[in-house]
Formats: C-alpha cells, sequence, structure tokens
C-alpha cells in the first residue's frame, strides 16, 4: 500500500507533494482507463449471464443465476425461493407453479405437501454462476467454426501474401537502379491517394470477372498491394548499406537469396511493424468482405456478427459471447505486442 | 512458419536464377515489381478509370458493354435540387441527405477527436508513473473491430441497458438513444471518437515528443507561466502535427462507414446514413444495382479525398521539415 500511495504521489518536482496538476492528471487518466476498458469489461461479464439474467433491469455487474434442484416427481429442475415473509417465513421452497401473484411451492425434501406462497413473500435464492453455455451454444447451434476459420484463413493468407509482395517491391524500389524507378513510385504514391472505398464498383466487377466472387480469395487478393507497405519497407531497406549485397554477389548469390536471405531477415522490425498492422487491418476488414461474401458459409466473423445482430435481437447471450470470441484474437496481440503496435502505427501514420 | 516458408523460397529460386540470367541484374527489378504492379494494376488502376466509364453509364447490369451510354446524367441526377441545402427538395433526397449528415457528422467527429487526442497527448507527455500503461489504455479501442465496437455501444444504449440504469439510479429518467435520430447520430460521433481518438493521441505525443527540451527549459529560466509556455512553444511546434492529424481525421472521417452501419444500420430513419453507405446500398445492397448512380457518387468523394490527401501530403512534409 505504501508504495502504491509513493507510486501515486510521485510529482514532476520530486519534493512528494501533489500540485493540483497532478490531481487532474491522475484524475483525467482514471477517467480514461474507465472509459476505455469498463464497456469492455461490461461486454465480457454480459456475455456469462443467463438470457433471464440479461433481460433483468437495472442489471447487475456479475452473472447471477437462480440456483435449482431436481425433485422427485417432476421432470425439469426447479427453482428454489427463500420465503422472507408470511407464515412460511424462514423456509427454503421450490416452485412448481405459477399463477398471477401466487406461487405454488413444495418443500424439496416433502413434495407431496403444495404450499400457496404470495409471490411478494419470496426471493429467489441466486448464485454466482457463469454462463458457458452463450460459448458452447456458438459452437453446436451455430457454424461458429466456419466463420473463425474463414477470417483465420483470411488474415493469415492475406497477410502472408501481403508482406512477401510488398517486400519484393520494396527491394525493387530501393537497391535497384533501373530505368522507370522515379515512375513506379509515383504510380505506387498515386494509389495512396484513391482509398478502396471509392472504386467498389469497378472493384466488384474486376473480382467478379476473375472468378473470385464469394470466394476468400476475393477478400485476399484485391487488398494484398497496399503502398503504405511499398513505403514503409523501402523506407527501411534504403537504410541497409549496399556492401553487404555487394560482399553478397562477390560470393555468387542470385539475386533472389540476396532477398530472402539478406534483406528480408535485416528488415525484421519493419516486416513486423507492417505484419501486425496488417492482421489487425484483415480480422477487423468489414466492407469489402460485405460486398464480396454473399453466402452466409462463406462469412467472416466480422460479417457473422452483423448478420447476427437482427437474426438474434432476442438470443444476446449468443451474440455477445460471439463479440466477446471475434475481440480475444486481437485483444491477445494487444497484450503481448502493445508496445510495438503503438510505435509501428505511429511511425507508418495508419493507413 | 520457417519450415513452410524456406522451402518455398527455395522452389521460387529456379525461375528467378533463369531470369537474372535472362534479363541481367538490374532488369531484375522489374521481376521483383511484378506482382505488386499486377495487383495495382488489377485492383487500382484499372477501376480507377472504369469507375469515370460506370459514372457514364446508366441500367442496372454490371458488364460494362450491356450497359448504356447516358453521359452526364448519372451527374446531372444526383445534382438536380433546388436548395442544395435541403435534401427533401433534392431528386436524389437520399443522396443529399448523406452528403449532409457525412459533413455534420466529420465536423463534430474532427472536433472532437483533436480536441479530446491534444488534451490526452498532452497528459500522458508529462511525466507520469507508468506512462506507457496509459498510453496502452488510451490506444486500446483502436484495435477492435468496428463491428465489435458497434456492439458493445449497443448493448450499453439498449432501453434495458447499464447507462439508462446509471441513469435511474441517479435519478435521471432513461431513454430509447437509438430510436431517437438526433440521439442515435451523437452516439455515432461518440462511438466513432472513442474507437479512434488513441491513434490520433498517439501520433501528437510522438510529435510533443519530438519538441526539443531545452526549449522547455529555457522558458523555465524566463519564469515563464505554464499557459504562457503552452501557446508560445508546445502549440506553435506541434502545429505541423497537428495538421496531420487533422487532415488525417478528416479523410477517415469522410469514408466512415463500418462502425456507424453495423451500429444503428444508417437509422432512424436515414439519420445516420453517410456516403459509403449510399454508395454501398445504391450499388450493392439494393435492388435494382444502380452501379452508374454509385459511381458518380464514388467519383465526387474520390474528389473530395485528393483534395484531403494532398493537402495531407503538404502537412506530413512539412511536419517533418520543421
Amino acid at each position: 500500500m505504501g508504495r502504491v500511495m509513493t507510486f501515486l504521489t510521485r510529482t514532476r518536482s520530486g519534493n512528494g507533494r501533489m500540485d493540483w496538476t497532478d490531481w487532474v492528471t491522475y484524475g483525467y487518466l482514471l477517467f480514461g482507463v474507465f472509459m476505455m476498458f469498463a464497456p469492455v469489461v461490461w461486454l465480457v461479464m454480459s456475455s456469462f449471464k443467463t438470457e433471464t439474467e440479461l433481460s433483468k433491469f437495472p442489471p447487475r455487474f456479475l452473472p447471477y443465476a437462480q440456483e435449482t434442484v431436481a425433485v422427485d416427481g417432476y421432470d425439469e429442475p426447479l427453482p428454489i425461493f427463500h420465503i422472507h415473509s408470511g407464515e412460511h417465513a424462514g423456509k427454503t421452497l421450490v416452485q412448481t407453479r405459477r399463477v398471477g401473484l401466487v406461487a405454488q411451492m413444495v418443500d424439496p425434501n416433502d413434495p407431496s405437501q403444495k404450499l400457496r406462497i404470495s409471490v411478494n413473500d419470496r426471493a429467489p435464492v441466486e448464485n454466482l454462476n457463469f454462463a458457458w453455455e452463450n460459448y458452447s451454444e456458438l459452437f453446436e447451434r451455430f457454424n461458429f467454426f466456419r466463420f473463425l476459420w474463414n477470417s483465420t484463413f483470411i488474415t493469415v493468407v492475406a497477410t502472408a501474401i501481403m508482406l512477401l509482395v510488398n517486400a519484393m517491391a520494396a527491394f525493387a524500389l530501393s537497391k535497384y537502379k533501373f530505368r522507370g524507378r522515379t515512375g513506379v513510385l509515383m504510380l505506387v504514391v498515386g494509389t495512396l491517394m484513391v482509398p478502396q472505398t471509392v472504386i467498389l464498383v469497378p472493384l466488384f466487377l474486376v473480382t467478379k470477372e476473375l472468378g473470385m466472387l464469394n470466394s476468400l480469395w476475393g477478400v485476399i487478393i484485391p487488398g494484398a498491394a497496399t503502398p503504405t507497405g511499398v513505403f514503409l519497407l523501402r523506407q527501411y531497406m534504403i537504410t541497409i548499406p549496399d556492401e553487404i549485397i555487394d560482399a553478397a554477389r562477390m560470393d555468387k548469390a542470385s539475386e533472389w537469396k540476396i532477398f530472402w536471405r539478406i534483406i528480408l531477415p535485416l528488415s525484421a522490425p519493419a516486416i513486423a511493424v507492417l505484419a501486425i498492422l496488417a492482421i489487425m487491418w484483415r480480422w477487423n476488414d468489414f466492407l469489402w468482405p460485405l460486398i464480396v461474401l454473399n453466402q452466409s458459409e462463406k462469412f467472416t466473423l466480422q460479417l457473422a456478427l452483423n448478420s447476427f445482430q437482427g437474426e438474434m435481437e432476442t438470443r444476446w447471450s449468443n451474440l455477445l459471447a460471439m463479440t466477446v470470441l471475434t475481440l480475444l484474437p486481437i485483444a491477445t496481440v494487444f497484450m503481448f505486442l502493445q508496445k510495438y503496435i503503438a510505435t509501428g502505427i505511429a511511425s507508418t501514420g495508419g493507413k | 512458419m520457417l519450415g513452410i516458408i524456406s522451402p518455398l523460397m527455395r522452389v521460387i529460386e529456379i525461375p528467378m536464377l533463369f531470369l537474372q540470367k535472362q534479363l541481367g541484374t538490374n532488369k531484375l527489378a522489374w521481376v521483383f515489381l511484378a506482382p505488386n504492379l499486377i495487383l495495382f494494376g488489377l485492383f487500382s488502376f484499372l477501376p480507377i478509370f472504369l469507375s469515370a466509364a460506370y459514372a457514364l453509364t446508366g441500367g442496372d447490369n454490371i458488364l460494362l458493354s450491356d450497359r448504356p451510354y447516358v453521359g452526364m446524367q448519372n451527374f446531372a441526377t444526383l445534382a438536380d435540387c433546388r436548395n442544395y441545402f435541403d435534401p427533401n427538395s433534392c431528386h436524389s433526397d437520399f443522396f443529399w441527405r448523406a452528403v449532409w449528415n457525412t459533413v455534420w457528422f466529420v465536423v463534430l467527429q474532427v472536433g472532437f477527436m483533436v480536441g479530446f487526442s491534444l488534451l490526452t497527448a498532452l497528459i500522458l507527455n508529462r511525466e507520469i508513473r507508468a506512462r506507457g500503461f496509459f498510453r496502452a489504455v488510451f490506444f486500446f479501442p483502436v484495435l477492435l473491430s468496428p463491428v465489435v465496437v458497434a456492439l458493445i455501444w449497443k448493448w450499453i444504449l439498449q432501453k434495458h441497458g447499464v447507462l439508462n440504469a446509471a441513469l435511474e439510479g441517479l435519478g435521471f429518467e432513461g431513454h430509447e438513444w437509438m430510436l431517437d435520430g438526433t440521439w442515435a447520430f451523437g452516439w455515432s460521433v461518440f462511438l466513432s471518437v472513442w474507437a479512434h481518438m488513441g491513434f490520433y493521441t498517439l501520433i501528437l505525443l510522438s510529435g510533443l515528443q519530438a519538441i526539443p527540451r531545452d526549449v522547455y527549459e529555457a522558458a523555465l529560466m524566463d519564469r515563464s507561466t505554464p499557459w504562457r509556455t503552452f501557446r508560445r512553444i508546445t502549440l506553435p511546434l506541434l502545429s505541423p502535427t497537428m495538421l496531420v492529424v487533422l487532415v488525417l481525421a478528416l479523410i477517415k472521417g469522410v469514408q466512415t462507414f463500418d462502425e456507424v452501419f453495423a451500429f444503428t444500420g444508417g437509422g432512424p430513419g436515414s439519420a445516420t446514413t453517410f456516403i459509403i453507405q449510399y454508395i454501398y446500398q445504391t450499388g450493392f445492397a439494393g435492388a435494382p444495382r444502380l452501379f452508374g448512380l454509385a459511381s458518380a457518387a464514388s467519383i465526387l468523394l474520390a474528389i473530395v479525398l485528393i483534395v484531403l490527401t494532398t493537402l495531407q501530403m503538404r502537412a506530413n512534409r512539412s511536419s517533418f521539415d520543421g
């Protein structure tokens, strides 16, 4: 506790006193932590609630569920209540039926005797209960694995292709002197200006003509060459000294070998940054898959999630579980790589 | 991974060696460029030109050869307006509603975003403990997918959601946020700022950290007040970065679609329909598919974006020079 206090009260001047600006700073930062994380935490907690618990208002933070017990003579497990007032006060009973404001209840140890209890005299016996079935149902009742596989396949393959193709182009643009280099560079800069969102219609036609509609390749290929990627890698490769390449050529290494044995490993930091970006873009991509993929078995997680929003209007329990599973991979990547992600995105200016 | 990559690279080496012998070392650059140029050509350049062709044709056939030439008619349809500030007076009222929604959205979103990003960056730039942690906290939502962001807030804002519960707990009335056009729009702005603020905070933070320390030390020597130091040193030296952030936010703001579409579906009514959604619905979601109209709208959007991108490149250059 003492250490926490010294940590919190350390100030810029180092005299141990909190300046008012420090209070404002930490206040703002704590508010920031709340604003950024609380919604996600709320979502995760809600995803463990049963459908009955989800429809309760006001909602509670932790997931509770009513205790039930199997009673002789009844097929279904019956909900347990604690009776707090009336003639049976202090007893714990189970409900067999309910008619209006009167519940028909029995003692679980003596099911033969039926008691009539006013619903105002009782309170449900609840326990903390994580509804894992919200998650397991996704795998049993919905095609969740399909969507997960589609998303994973697109992300992994697209990232790999993008890295290879962009690294090759960056290598050519940084290490060779050939006629037309400036021209190619200008061309690449030019495409930076035209985002995918404004060429949707013709892009759709080209993809259709190449027979890639409703196929995962139709999502992967059109975005494989990104000007951002070429630039990022080229800027990095320029800093690799040419002498290394000359030495390799002396040793009769082929140009291809120079590329993948020397340039690629030396560009690892830049490639890592681009890989993280590519994974993020592809995993979260929405508009282009929405246009290319029409059959639900080809849907990515993002598409499935969005289309389930309408269909599962009343099934928030599954929808929330699916949302959590969709954000899980990115959250994991974030935890392990947050240092690199932040610097990487700052250095490229994003997309 | 390396187990797959290494043999693959070796397989590619054989044709590459052959090409190297045929072309010579320097011309081999074209071989390295080829995959990229083919992809760029097919999926960027060709579509840019096709886009113009689509905009000049009518009908609902995707094949250009089956589309009748209509000249500037698509543009005329979009521009057919008695009063450009009133979508109801326009022939394409849906388009103009989307235009005005986008304009308002961008103005509000960029304003709030740049404001909050600057505030956050300034605070994160102070000598606080656990700066890395706090920086990561603000950045976290940037990684979330738009659909997830939309669902998180939809869940919070629904009628029986936690926000209404909190409001009622405090003695206020709950509200059907998503059924009210103005509120749905306002929350869209909020959600968008929430999701993207961290990205701009990061850029501004790196801008702040590039300001030399000794300038501040000199100001301290001169007993300059913090406010004066901020006005006279921080703001001017940060302004190139601010410009980059501003233009980048504008470019992205104009293209907003995913999160708001997943959040509101463009509704209620057309209160949160933006340009990209107009293009999507006109070209792909509706029947008949009006590719010509969608392309015409795309071209208008492209012009706006090209202007903004040119600005951004200028800003980028000056931020690196300055």
